[in-house]
């Protein structure tokens, strides 16, 4: 990409998300504020390139904005909102001659009115990557697994929502700010993890929604410094994304976490995600749940220095997940931890008490967890079956392979399941 | 709901796989069943003979016309179906996500009248 592109197309980005939530925070109309913005965004992009990057990108964006915000407010039926809105918008002007903006950031703002309770929980994570990230409706669609007619309509509703329900963009303080806090954090760790189920990264609109999910964890790290879990969250994030190449090998083969080559692992990212910790730790407040999980990946990159996995600290860890969420995930992590200290007899007792959890009926890690238990004990026809069941509930390729390797290991002969496919 | 997964891949693709690929192919598939039965959603399920053992017939200016081939001469056809009754098309989505399909062709998802 020409060098003049990119300058336009990192600066259109960084002023994008402030934008959004200064104009919708004062109107509460994310569409209205998303329209405008991409109009402006889109004049942007065919003029710097030729004209430079202005001084002031923000304030060259938000006065093309706020020109086509006014030109839609006046098509509108004049209601009484509607001509407040145009009174504030005038008196913007005169803000692009200032080096400093002169409004406030509004994104944290944005973003708790995104995961607010009012919203759906599983749209929180939709509506931020739109509204703060300027991700299309179908991209967000493939990423969560939803038909992008539907997404779209999801978002649209949610963002009528918002603007209908007066939902506020103010961010919450004292004891509300941790509880509110959490579903913004639970937001952002729902977009990493939908970006990270590529792994192969073969879809490079996916790619990047691990590495955004990581860029709203930075914000909101940045904003509140004091906050433990949003440090907390960002190192897990950054932790498992250190070890991104480390999952495959040279021929494309999935390699499971305890067998990764640390040296394959991006250490400054492993020790950007370690400083946060400390930090985080040093918060005031009991850890919490991004915490804890950070402090299990910190657990195992330890394995960098020392060459083990400290298996007794991760299972210390995991009773202290258990104890705080009531997860059935961390429940099984538990158990998977146990088998390690105490033997694969202890952690599949942990396993059969989790057994009747409909939760986890069709979750691929347990099944597989079950299964490489099973196995290790020598049960061998029922590891094949919790095998078999692992591998049609697994999405990826490489993964279902290093499975389906496993189970052929257990037995000579190979002994797919019967069905219409033989 | 019930919607059916129609599976569409190159069939050539299968054929140049090792017998092991093959092997370990057709077992995913079967691992794939296993799973949509014992999460109760399985109605039904085919593995179709490959498009070029398939004949068109149909009705033109009053004579029946009958020709060799499928109805389409694309690159992917038509390889097999999955026939699942779930609550609603995002669980549906979710299982043909899953569907090995999905990784050697493209899985089409649409919702069965209902009668």
């Amino acid at each position: 990409m020409n060098a003049a592109v990119l300058a336009a197309e990192t600066a259109a980005r960084q002023s994008y998300s402030k934008l959004i939530a200064f104009l919708a925070a004062r109107t509460r109309d994310v569409a209205g504020a998303e329209d405008a913005l991409s109009e402006a965004l889109a004049v942007a992009l065919t003029e710097w390139p030729e004209s430079g990057v202005p001084h002031t990108p923000d304030a060259w964006l938000l006065t093309v904005a706020r020109r086509k915000l006014v030109d839609a407010l006046r098509r509108r039926r004049l209601d009484e909102d509607a001509s407040a809105h145009l009174q504030w918008l005038a008196e913007l002007q005169g803000d692009e001659d200032d080096a400093e903006p002169a409004w406030p950031d509004r994104r944290l703002g944005l973003l708790f009115a995104c995961a607010h309770p009012g919203i759906a929980r599983d749209l929180h994570a939709p509506l931020m990557l739109q509204v703060v990230l300027g991700f299309d409706a179908a991209t967000i669609a493939s990423a969560f697994l939803i038909a992008p007619a539907t997404m779209a309509q999801r978002l649209v509703r949610a963002k009528a929502k918002i603007r209908q329900a007066g939902i506020g963009f103010e961010v919450p303080q004292g004891d509300a700010l941790r509880e509110r806090l959490s579903t913004v954090l639970d937001a952002i760790y729902a977009a990493y993890a939908e970006g990270w189920s590529d792994p192969e990264g073969v879809d490079a609109r996916r790619r990047n929604l691990a590495d955004e999910a990581i860029w709203l964890g930075r914000l909101v790290a940045s904003l509140l410094p004091d906050e433990g879990e949003a440090l907390g969250l960002l190192s897990l994030m950054l932790h498992t994304h250190a070890r991104r190449d480390a999952r495959r090998d040279a021929a494309g083969d999935y390699v499971p976490l305890s067998e990764q080559d640390p040296a394959r692992w991006d250490a400054p990212r492993v020790d950007e995600a370690e400083s946060l910790l400390h930090r985080a730790n040093r918060c005031i407040g009991a850890p919490g749940r991004y915490q804890l999980e950070a402090a299990v990946q910190s657990a195992h990159a330890m394995r960098r220095q020392t060459g083990v996995i400290d298996w007794p600290a991760i299972e210390r860890l995991y009773d202290a997940l258990c104890e705080l969420t009531g997860s059935p995930v961390a429940a099984l992590n538990r158990a998977v931890a146990l088998a390690e200290t105490r033997g694969p007899a202890a952690g599949l007792a942990a396993l059969d008490a989790l057994a009747g959890d409909e939760r986890l009926a069709e979750y691929q890690p347990h099944w597989a967890a079950r299964a490489e238990l099973l196995a290790r004990s020598g049960a061998t026809d029922a590891a094949q079956q919790a095998y078999a069941q692992a591998i049609g509930l697994e999405r990826e390729p490489a993964v279902r392979r290093y499975l389906q390797q496993r189970a052929a290991a257990l037995t000579q002969r190979a002994s797919p399941a019967p069905g219409p496919w033989r | 709901m019930e919607y059916m997964l129609m599976i569409y891949s190159d069939p050539n693709g299968f054929d140049k796989l090792s017998p092991s690929q093959q092997a370990e192919g057709l077992a995913a598939y079967g691992a794939y069943h296993q799973a949509l039965q014992k999460a109760g959603v399985l109605r039904n399920s085919n593995r179709l003979r490959p498009a070029t053992s398939a004949t068109t017939v149909r009705l033109q200016s009053g004579k029946t016309q009958v020709l060799d081939g499928p109805y389409a001469e694309t690159r992917e056809q038509l390889g097999g179906y999955f026939l699942i009754d779930v609550p609603d098309l995002d669980a549906a989505l979710s299982w043909a996500a899953r569907c090995p399909g999905a990784a050697h062709g493209i899985v089409e998802v649409r919702p069965v009248w209902a009668m």
